[in-house]
């Protein structure tokens, strides 16, 4: 604190104060003596009020100095501030833009032409494996960004890599980004919620190709247009709810000329930590759609399905990382099982409308070792089991791709990632999709991503 | 003013005990968020002291963390870029997405280094804000923490009273460590080393020190042992004291610098947790400082 004038001039008054009093009381009587008390009394206090009010002023001269202090902090603070926050004019709002690239060279056995699942009704998805030699995979272009404070929106365009092939519409979806209560609703076309591979695109599979449960049922992945919702529970562990209802365009549904839905999904996850080393994560699914002369005519003769299909499905993984640090070693286990019951009718062409009901059901098991930096090695077992079909022209034979087959694959592989951004997949798979036919497949397949840093789902 | 602290600390006793919620990224926030939040705040740390920060998964334990949390507080400048933006997501939480009170950023409050002149991914992981491990110098904390104090205020007015109260004694003693800290680490200034991944820029920047190389060739690329030898070739004639990683750093490449180069290797907590001694922010310097002046011992 400075000395201030004020104090000192207060102080050489009081002290001139009693000197000057004893003359002053000589000259007077005892009336003028309190008079004089009086005035002096009253000099006193209005004295001591304004130095009172000085002080004051000067105590609000000081904080207001300190606040003046802090806001130079703060200005210096903000001066120091990341300088990569101011953008170029224009280009500030745009989207994160990114795109993956992906290509292979398959050395096949068998030609993928005449590749099927045997005894499951196609799903007529792209399920069968990539032409032989080198072939492009398909190229990914992504754009995501906040819409306002209450959306977000992402678009997914896939590009084929034939010639002529127009791109297609991957994802295209917005988002709910600030609402409470472990609530988001998501409306567009998305990839389902159901399962634990579905959710993921393609290229953040630790495999080439979908595992056979997903290529028999679901026709690579579900897709859904519709809605989603989804409830996060307020407790430690993770319980997550969701239910979607879509239009049902694509298999295992068909497009239908009706209002309402014509594909509901349900599913539940649960998960969490088992130390500090391990997490996981469980879920269970239900699928329910009514396709309406769902045909498929890739082999003769050709059928068309009616009737109700349901898939449930059960999914869990687990994780290792040495104390949660996946960066030396890690490895991971995962495993789905889903069982789908067909009922309604099939009509063979040129014979009459019988009764169909199936059920089948498939799973898969595999697990992922990253044995030191940047290097890893999968196996997978993929199972399909034919289960019970009771249909008069599939127990005559009358439908040869129906015909009784449990199709099975073994797969390893062995990948490279020197990035974050790139992996070059070495893979093996010893495929019996194919009734009575052994195929040995071989990939070499790079992946990339370039542009914006997305983040990855667990 | 006193009388009146001293009645609001009281209030904030007699009132119902509402805890804020924290759920900080990496150990070194949550440790700073303790020391402000005192017995206001409950803290969540994400990540332990071991694990690579860059490195974290957007495990399920997370999501459901983060749907019960008032404040995030995480470091920013990208470091959680793989994981944050999908944990903030799928909690379904309205509070703490990014650019909401409920969602502090460290590096908002502290001068980068290192912001790379241009961005392109051949150069390795960078950072568009700059590096940012600037948990390692501790003069950070005290701006960070007055802004945290303050945005703890902002959320929980009824215990505002406890946060500046929490953060001038933690400051207080803060400032007084730093000193102790520098007046230990005076020898340190201008001595020349070599790191393995630059981690420690905003330490060796505090305490003088000179990093004459990394051992990544890019950030976040391991270093094949041609390039370790280059690097040993290149700064040989400097005579580096020591070669310095981070307690979670794969111990080769430091290993191997070690015994070509003969130099002592110091493996610093870099965090919270990070070895036994950096059980808080206090014990983190104390052990930092002390295994420098230890790995510089000639």
């Amino acid at each position: 604190m400075k000395p201030t004038p004020f104090r000192g001039l207060a102080a050489a008054l009081a002290a001139s104060l009693p000197l000057a009093l004893p003359g002053i009381a000589q000259a007077g009587g005892d009336n003028d003596i309190k008079a004089l008390r009086d005035e002096l009394q009253q000099m006193r206090q209005t004295y001591e009020q304004r130095i009172n009010a000085l002080e004051q002023r000067l105590a609000l001269a000081e904080s207001t100095a300190g606040r003046a202090e802090q806001t130079a902090a703060q200005a210096q603070v903000a001066a120091a501030a990341p300088k990569s926050a101011a953008t170029t004019p224009g280009a500030a709002f745009n989207p994160a833009i990114s795109a993956v690239l992906s290509g292979m060279y398959t050395n096949q056995q068998r030609s993928p032409g005449n590749w099927r699942i045997g005894g499951f009704m196609p799903s007529q998805g792209e399920v069968a494996p990539p032409p032989r030699g080198f072939s492009l995979g398909e190229s990914e272009l992504s754009f995501e960004a906040s819409i306002d404070p209450l959306l977000r929106g992402k678009l997914v365009f896939s590009l084929p890599p034939e010639e002529g092939a127009s791109a297609a519409v991957e994802e295209a979806f917005i988002q709910t980004q600030n609402l409470s209560g472990g609530l988001n609703f998501r409306a567009g076309r998305f990839l389902s919620g159901i399962g634990y591979l579905n959710e993921q695109h393609a290229h953040a599979w630790d495999f080439s190709d979908a595992p056979l449960a997903y290529k028999a049922f679901l026709g690579n992945q579900l897709k859904n247009d519709g809605l989603q919702v989804r409830w996060l529970a307020p407790t430690e562990t993770f319980i997550e709810l969701g239910a979607e209802a879509a239009r049902g365009g694509a298999f295992p549904a068909t497009d239908r000329d009706k209002n309402g839905s014509g594909l509901g999904a349900l599913f539940a996850h649960v998960g969490g930590d088992v130390g500090a080393s391990h997490s996981w994560r469980a879920g269970l699914s239900y699928v329910s759609t009514a396709p309406r002369d769902r045909l498929d005519d890739s082999a003769a003769p050709s059928f068309a399905f009616s009737g109700d299909s349901r898939l449930i499905g059960a999914d869990f993984i687990l994780k290792w990382a040495p104390n949660g640090d996946a960066s030396q070693q890690s490895f991971k286990l995962q495993g789905e099982y889903f069982r789908r019951r067909e009922d309604g009718q099939l009509t063979p062409s040129g014979s009459a409308a019988e009764a169909y009901a199936a059920s089948q059901s498939g799973w898969y098991l595999q697990g992922v070792w990253q044995f030191m930096p940047n290097w890893r090695l999968g196996y997978r077992y993929d199972r399909l089991d034919h289960g019970q079909v009771d249909n008069a022209s599939v127990a005559a034979g009358a439908i040869p791709l129906l015909a009784p087959w449990d199709p099975k694959r073994n797969t390893l592989m062995v990948d490279w990632n020197p990035s974050e951004f790139s992996r070059i997949r070495l893979q093996y798979a010893r495929d019996e999709s194919t009734p009575g036919l052994t195929d040995n497949q071989w990939w070499l397949h790079y992946i990339v991503t370039l542009g914006a840093h997305g983040a990855h789902a667990y | 003013m006193k009388r009146l602290f001293a009645l609001l600390s009281l209030l904030a006793c007699v009132a119902p005990a509402h805890a804020l919620n924290v759920f900080a990224t990496v150990p070194e926030w949550g440790a700073l968020a303790k020391e402000i939040g005192g017995s206001q705040a409950t803290v969540f740390t994400a990540t332990n002291g071991l694990q690579d920060p860059h490195r974290v998964e957007a495990r399920p334990s997370l999501i459901a963390q983060a749907r019960r949390a008032d404040l995030v507080v995480a470091t920013g400048a990208e470091l959680e870029i793989g994981w944050l933006p999908v944990v903030l997501r799928e909690s379904g939480n309205g509070k703490v997405q990014p650019g909401l009170p409920g969602h502090f950023e460290a590096a908002r409050y502290v001068a980068m280094l290192e912001v790379p002149a241009r961005l392109d991914r051949a150069d390795g992981d960078v950072h568009a804000a700059g590096n940012p491990h600037i948990q390692t110098d501790p003069r950070h904390y005290l701006k960070i923490g007055e802004a945290l104090a303050q945005r703890m205020t902002e959320l929980d007015p009824a215990n505002a009273a406890a946060y500046q109260g929490n953060y001038k004694a933690f400051a207080a003693k803060w400032r007084s460590a730093i000193a102790r800290w520098e007046a230990q680490a005076a020898p340190l200034k201008g001595v020349n080393v070599v790191v393995q991944h630059s981690s420690f820029t905003y330490l060796l920047n505090w305490l003088g020190l000179k990093q004459l190389a990394t051992l990544e060739p890019k950030p976040g690329l391991e270093p094949s042992a041609a390039y370790l030898g280059e690097v040993l070739g290149r700064v040989k004639n400097q005579a580096p004291r020591f070669v310095l990683r981070a307690a979670y750093n794969s111990p080769r490449p430091a290993e191997w610098f070690s015994e070509q180069a003969h130099v002592p290797v110091a493996v610093l907590p870099f965090t919270v947790g990070g070895d036994d001694a950096a059980g808080d922010l206090f014990g983190l310097f104390d052990d930092t400082v002390q295994r420098l002046l230890k790995a510089a011992k000639p």
